[in-house]
C-alpha cells in the first residue's frame, strides 16, 4: 500500500529524517513512535505531500508522490498535529467545503456530513465557528475533514495530544471503529496509546527507524530482563530464595515488603528473558510444603522498550 | 479547474464573515466620496476624472490590506497545511484566492456607481470614460492583487504582508513620477513600468491592448512569485 525507500528530509543543515525505509500492508493500523522531534512529524508531512523529500521515493498504491501528488492526496486523509482549521468558518461550512474540494456531489456530500457528524459526535457545534470550540471538539472536526472522502488510508498527526482522558478514550474509539476496513498511520509519543491501538509499531529516533514490527515482538527483541512476581505461604524466605536462586535463568529474588505480621511471602523474581521460567518455579515448589498463592509473570512494558531504544547514546 | 472555484468560493464568503471586509469598504467608500466631492463642484464639469485619478493612489493602501490575510492567515494558523494535502494543486489555490480578491474590489467599486448616476443627474456625462476608468479600475485591483497576494505568501505576519504589498504597490504608481531622476536613455522603459501611466490611458476611455497587456503582465508576475514561494515553502 504505501512504499518508502530511503527517504531523506533536510531543513537546511538540519537533518530530520535520515534514509528511512518502511512498507505498510493494506489494513495495517501503524503507530509513529518517538521521542519529541525524532521526525515523526516530518516523515507524515511527506507522506502527505506536503513537504518534499530531500532524496528518497514514497509510492502510494503504485503512483509516484512526484509525479502524481493529486492521486496520492486523493486516497489519503490526513489530520494534521494539533488540528489547525480556519477560525472563523462554521463547523458546517467548512466540512461543506472539505466535501466540496473532495468532489461529493449533492446529495452524497449532505449524507456524508451528517454520518460524519454522528459518528465524531459534532452535531452539536455544527453552527459554531470552529474558533470558539474546545480543543477536543476542534480535533474531532479534524478528524471529520480527514474521513470526509472515506479515504483509505488514514494518517493521524498526534490525534490525542492535549486532550482530556474521556476524549482521548473517545477518539481512540473512533479511530477503533474505522481502523477495521483501513490503512491507519498514528503518530505518537504516548505508548499506551500505540499499545491501545495499533497492531505495529516503528519506532524513530533522530530521524532513523530504531526498531519496527508487532508489539509483541519489540518486547522480545529488547532483550534484558523480565518479572515474576509470586507469593508463597509457609515459606522462610531464606529457605525459599536459595531454592529458587538455584533455577538456572533467575538473577535476583527480592522480597517485597508486605504488610506487618503476615505470613504470606511476596517475592519478585528477576529472570532473563531467554526462557519462560514459570513452569520450573512451580515444580520446585510443589515438592515442599509451601503453598502457592499467586504467580505471574509481568510482561515488560512498551515503556521501557522504547526507553532502551531511544535513549542518548 | 473545478477547484479553483470551490477555493474562490470560500474564500470570498470569509472576506463577509469577518469585519475586514466591511471596514475596508467604508473607508474606501468615505476616502474617495470626500476626496472626489470637495473638489468636484470646484471645476464644474459632469465627469469621474478626478475619482479615477484617485484611484492609483488608494488601491496601493487598500488591495494590500484585502490580501494580506490571503496566505499569512493560512501560514500562521497552520490551515496551509491542511489546504495543501487536500488534492488541489498550487495554481488552484493560488487562481482562486486571486479571484476572490478581485471579486471583493469589484464589490467594492460597485456602490460608487452611484457617483456617476448622480452626476449624469447634474449635467451631460460621457459614459465611455467611466466604463473604461471601471474596467480599469478592476485591472489595477487585480495587478495590486496579485502583488499582494505575493506579498502574503512571503510572511505568516499580516502586518509585514500589508507593508510589502503596500511598498511595491505604491512603488508602481510613483515611478512614473520620479522619471526626472533618471537618464533619459531609460525613461521609456520606466516609464511604462508605471502604474498609473496604463491606468490613466484606460480611463479617458481608450482601451488600448498594451495597457491591458500592462495590467495582465503584472498580474501574472505575482502570481507566478506567489506559486514560487509556495513552491519553496516545501
Amino acid at each position: 500500500m504505501i512504499h518508502v525507500e530511503s527517504l531523506t528530509k533536510y531543513y537546511h543543515d538540519l537533518c530530520a529524517v535520515d534514509q528511512i525505509n518502511f512498507d505498510i500492508q493494506k489494513g495495517e493500523i501503524v503507530g509513529l513512535l518517538g521521542p519529541n522531534g525524532a521526525g515523526k512529524t516530518t516523515t507524515l508531512r511527506m507522506l502527505t505531500g506536503f513537504l518534499r523529500p530531500t532524496s528518497g521515493s514514497i509510492r502510494v498504491k503504485d503512483y509516484d508522490i512526484d509525479k502524481y501528488p493529486l492521486e496520492i492526496k486523493k486516497l489519503i486523509g490526513y489530520l494534521p498535529e494539533s488540528a489547525p482549521l480556519y477560525h472563523d468558518m462554521l463547523v458546517y461550512d467548512y466540512l461543506n467545503y472539505v466535501a466540496d474540494i473532495r468532489e461529493l456531489d449533492g446529495g452524497r456530500k449532505k449524507s456524508r456530513i451528517h454520518q460524519l457528524a454522528d459518528l465524531c459526535g459534532i452535531n452539536e457545534i455544527m453552527h459554531q465557528p470552529i474558533g470558539v470550540c474546545s480543543k477536543g471538539y476542534k480535533q474531532r472536526v479534524g478528524l471529520a475533514h480527514a474521513m470526509m472522502n472515506d479515504p483509505e488510508i488514514l494518517i493521524l498527526d498526534e490525534p490525542t495530544a492535549g486532550l482530556d482522558p474521556n476524549q482521548i478514550a473517545e477518539i481512540r474509539e473512533i479511530i477503533r471503529r474505522i481502523g477495521k476496513e483501513k490503512t491507519i498511520i498514528i503518530s505518537t509519543h504516548i505508548l499506551s496509546e500505540a499499545e491501545a491501538a495499533c497492531n505495529r509499531v516503528i519506532i524513530i529516533n533522530q530521524g532513523k527507524i530504531v526498531a519496527d514490527g508487532g508489539i509483541e515482538t519489540l518486547r522480545q527483541s529488547a532483550g534484558g530482563e523480565y518479572l515474576i512476581n509470586i507469593s508463597l505461604k509457609n515459606a522462610g524466605f531464606e529457605a525459599a530464595e536459595s531454592e529458587l536462586r538455584s533455577i538456572d535463568g533467575i538473577n535476583r529474588v527480592n522480597k517485597v515488603v508486605g504488610e506487618e505480621g503476615e505470613e504470606i511471602l511476596h517475592l519478585r523474581l528477576t529472570c532473563r528473558s531467554s526462557a519462560d521460567l514459570r513452569e520450573e518455579i512451580y515444580q520446585r515448589v510443589k515438592p515442599t510444603d509451601w503453598i502457592l498463592l499467586e504467580l505471574h509473570q509481568e510482561t515488560q512494558s512498551l515503556e521501557k522498550v522504547f526507553q532502551e531504544l531511544t535513549k542518548e547514546s | 479547474m473545478r477547484q479553483v472555484k470551490h477555493i474562490f468560493i470560500k474564500e470570498f464568503r470569509s472576506y463577509f464573515a469577518s469585519p475586514i471586509a466591511y471596514i475596508v469598504i467604508s473607508i474606501f467608500l468615505l476616502v474617495t466620496g470626500w476626496f472626489f466631492f470637495t473638489t468636484f463642484f470646484l471645476f464644474s464639469q459632469a465627469g469621474l476624472r478626478n475619482f479615477f485619478t484617485l484611484l492609483p493612489v488608494i488601491f496601493p493602501f487598500v488591495v494590500p490590506a484585502i490580501t494580506m490575510r490571503l496566505f499569512s492567515e493560512e501560514l500562521n494558523i497552520g490551515s496551509y497545511e491542511i489546504l495543501l494535502t487536500m488534492p488541489v494543486t498550487f495554481t488552484d489555490v493560488v487562481l482562486g484566492k486571486f479571484l476572490a480578491s478581485v471579486a471583493f474590489i469589484a464589490a467594492m467599486l460597485i456602490p460608487t456607481i452611484s457617483y456617476p448616476v448622480t452626476i449624469s443627474f447634474l449635467g451631460q456625462l460621457d459614459w465611455g470614460p467611466v466604463v473604461g476608468g471601471y474596467i480599469g479600475a478592476v485591472l489595477l485591483g487585480a495587478a495590486f492583487s496579485a502583488i499582494g497576494l505575493f506579498a502574503s505568501s512571503l510572511t505568516r505576519n499580516q502586518i509585514i504582508a500589508f507593508i510589502i504589498g503596500v511598498a511595491i504597490c505604491f512603488g508602481l504608481t510613483l515611478i512614473d513620477k520620479m522619471l526626472f531622476f533618471l537618464p533619459r536613455s531609460l525613461l521609456g522603459f520606466f516609464g511604462y513600468l508605471g502604474a498609473d501611466f496604463h491606468f490613466q490611458n484606460i480611463s479617458k476611455g481608450v482601451i488600448d491592448s498594451r495597457d491591458i497587456l500592462y495590467f495582465l503582465s503584472v498580474s501574472f508576475i505575482g502570481l507566478y512569485g506567489a506559486h514560487l514561494v509556495m513552491q519553496e515553502k516545501r
